[in-house]
């Protein structure tokens, strides 16, 4: 075990002095995500609010046809333009979100007591229009409920069999488990940090090595290959780790920043929160490490191995995009898979959610066999000349 | 052509010399491809032995199994009575092996370099301080030993992978290709380097493919040619043999062809 020893000393030596290394360990990941994450937050706070606070302006085509539902919108705040040459044109240059139209035949079907047509002229696939659009049809709708009620009690009818059914909201989320945000955001940063954080060292130890020509004189010393391998994976764990506990650290600093209060919720994650979150969260950076270690062991060069991370960084992204398409509830079975069950605990971690003490012990057990399961395979892989001296 | 005694009788040669590595019809294929096909020789206790051949001969083929990084399809090696196969640690720790790959680490100081292997091959902190002041001295390295060997020159790096595979005072010493992309000057330095390996005692095979590297080192010479030995003795045995006037005639001649010479 000596040469093992050795070997992580000499590469956390060699990559403390790294820039590249220290970079993408230790502050890519930590710095970077967490203030993505405030500046999305800000963004979306300030963006919702600005658009509810703004006033509407709104072109309205063949206006002449229906003075009273423009006095209507007028009084409820809306500053009406006068009718646009081609309103479809405007909506979709993006110069206005929203333009309604009032057909021809709308006063002569109102005078009989019929639907009369208003057409809303928009392109809901731009995510910036939605609060307007939905603001103009909120005002249509409640003109028309307005004045069905008038016509319901001039005919002597009660507005209120026009509703059977009263909706009331009872919410029973709390400030915390509306973190809902947070809850999707951060299992998914801490996964893919894990990955970061392991990647660049996973790489340099092993296809770098061989780029450099050192791999070949290396084994040529009398120290077993799985020590030698091992001792390199010891130090992309430790470094993943790094990045992982830092990232967190950041996140606890710069959350009570975060316009949280805008959302309804409540986001703190205190120190014993946040060890637990580690915890949960450390077989993963060894998982990571043997897995990216493997991979890149069969790369001939950096540049190589580069181009297969691409895609294995999709990997921590998997289960979170479920979730957020497909949100299920959490299941026993779900803590056997790796980076699944990290996903449910950080997130039940970040509400208070009470969670079994044997789901915890399922996801860090199974997902350790399986990292270290994956580490025997890249530790025994140099047993094989053909990948010492493929790329020589 | 090469006469085949029986391993044991190798080792004590007619004349008294004793043979430090025997090879006895190695083979090694790749695919279709046989890179080493029935190689025999045997390097003496002391001596220099050049492995001399066109690129792709399977010099470095030959070397890498016997270092042990590389198991034979066939044939035999025993160095110093141990046999790779079987004792590969045994061999790394008594072989210095300076491979064809001499990849330093540039973030690391020469003397960390250096100092990494010694202690890979379990060498104290206080030995390892010792042997590299030795080195430092022999292969001129004062200059540059505590800098960090990003952008050293070929003669530099060279060194330091002279001195890493020396650190643990190896008898018997493989250089693959050793003057490799040297300048003059350190070409110089690294054959009045081998020269002082052999009277200190060591023995030392290396493999190249310029004919005055043998012509000025070896005392004995190994020309290999698609994966086979050609022919083998003294620089004077090859001359006689091949009734040439120069080395370059009688390699020329033994190969039974230019290939590979011009590069």
């Amino acid at each position: 075990m000596k040469g093992l020893t050795i070997v992580f000393r000499k590469e956390v030596r060699e990559n403390v002095r790294d820039r590249r290394a220290l970079f993408n360990s230790l502050l890519l990941g930590p710095l970077l995500f967490p203030l993505l994450f405030v500046g999305m937050m800000w963004f979306l706070a300030s963006a919702e609010q600005e658009r509810a606070q703004q006033t509407l302006e709104l072109p309205v085509v063949g206006a002449h046809y229906a003075p009273s539902l423009i006095r209507y919108l007028e009084q409820q705040g809306v500053l009406i333009q006068p009718e646009p040459e081609n309103p479809e044109a405007m909506v979709r240059n993006q110069d206005t979100p929203v333009v309604i139209r009032i057909l021809p035949d709308y006063p002569e079907r109102w005078a009989e007591g019929l639907p009369a047509p208003v057409e809303v002229i928009m392109d809901p696939s731009r995510q910036e229009s939605n609060a307007a659009i939905r603001r103009v049809k909120g005002l249509l709708l409640g003109y028309g409920q307005q004045i069905g009620s008038l016509r319901l009690q001039l005919r002597g009818v009660s507005p209120q069999l026009a509703s059977p059914v009263m909706l009331r909201d009872v919410d029973l989320s709390t400030p915390k488990s509306r973190a809902i945000l947070a809850v999707i955001f951060l299992p998914y940063v801490l996964m893919i940090t894990a990955f970061t954080g392991a990647t660049h060292l996973a790489m340099d130890t092993t296809a770098g090595e061989k780029e450099r020509k050192s791999l070949e004189p290396l084994l040529i010393n009398p120290v077993p290959r799985w020590q030698i391998m091992t001792g390199k994976m010891l130090t992309t764990t430790v470094f993943a780790m790094a990045s992982l506990a830092l990232t967190l650290v950041s996140f606890r600093i710069v959350l009570p920043y975060m316009p949280v209060g805008a959302f309804g919720m409540d986001l703190t994650l205190g120190l014993h929160t946040l060890l637990k979150i580690l915890l949960v969260i450390s077989p993963v950076a060894i998982l990571a490490a043997a897995l990216l270690t493997l991979l890149a062991s069969f790369a001939k060069s950096y540049r190589e191995a580069q181009s297969y991370m691409g895609l294995v960084i999709l990997i921590p992204m998997i289960p979170s995009l479920i979730f957020m398409a497909n949100p299920v509830k959490a299941e026993v079975w779900m803590m056997i898979v790796p980076l699944f069950s990290q996903n449910i605990l950080i997130g039940e971690i970040i509400r208070e959610e009470a969670v079994g003490l044997s789901w915890y012990a399922l996801s860090v057990a199974s997902t350790l066999a399986i990292g270290l399961a994956l580490a025997v395979v890249a530790a025994t892989l140099y047993n094989r000349p053909r990948l010492i001296f493929s790329g020589s | 052509m090469y006469d085949t005694h029986a391993p044991d009788t190798l080792f004590h040669l007619a004349d008294g010399a004793q043979s430090v590595i025997v090879v006895t019809d190695l083979r090694k294929f790749f695919g279709d491809v046989k890179a080493v096909n029935g190689i025999s020789f045997e390097a003496r206790d002391g001596e220099i032995t050049g492995l001399l051949g066109p690129n792709g001969a399977g010099k470095t083929t030959t070397l890498r199994m016997l270092y042990s990084l590389l198991p034979p399809d066939g044939g035999r090696i025993l160095i110093d009575g141990l046999d790779p196969t079987r004792d590969a640690m045994e061999i790394k720790r008594t072989l210095g092996v300076i491979p064809d790959s001499r990849g330093l680490y540039t973030r690391l100081t020469a003397r960390e370099n250096i100092a990494y292997y010694g202690e890979l091959h379990g060498m104290s902190g206080r030995q390892i301080e010792a042997r590299i002041a030795t080195l430092v001295d022999t292969l001129d390295m004062a200059d540059f030993i505590d800098r960090r060997t990003e952008g050293f020159s070929q003669g530099q790096r060279v060194k330091v992978a002279i001195a890493r595979a020396m650190i643990h005072e190896p008898q018997t010493v493989l250089m693959d290709e050793p003057s490799n992309g040297l300048d003059v000057m350190s070409t110089r330095a690294l054959r009045d380097y081998v020269r002082g390996l052999r009277r200190d005692g060591h023995s030392v095979v290396l493999s190249t493919h310029i004919m005055q590297e043998v012509a000025a080192l070896c005392d004995r010479i190994v020309i290999i040619a698609k994966g086979e030995v050609a022919a083998d003795g003294t620089a004077n045995e090859l001359l006689q043999r091949s009734g040439c006037d120069s080395l370059e005639d009688a390699f020329v001649k033994l190969i039974g062809s230019e290939e590979g010479l011009l590069a």
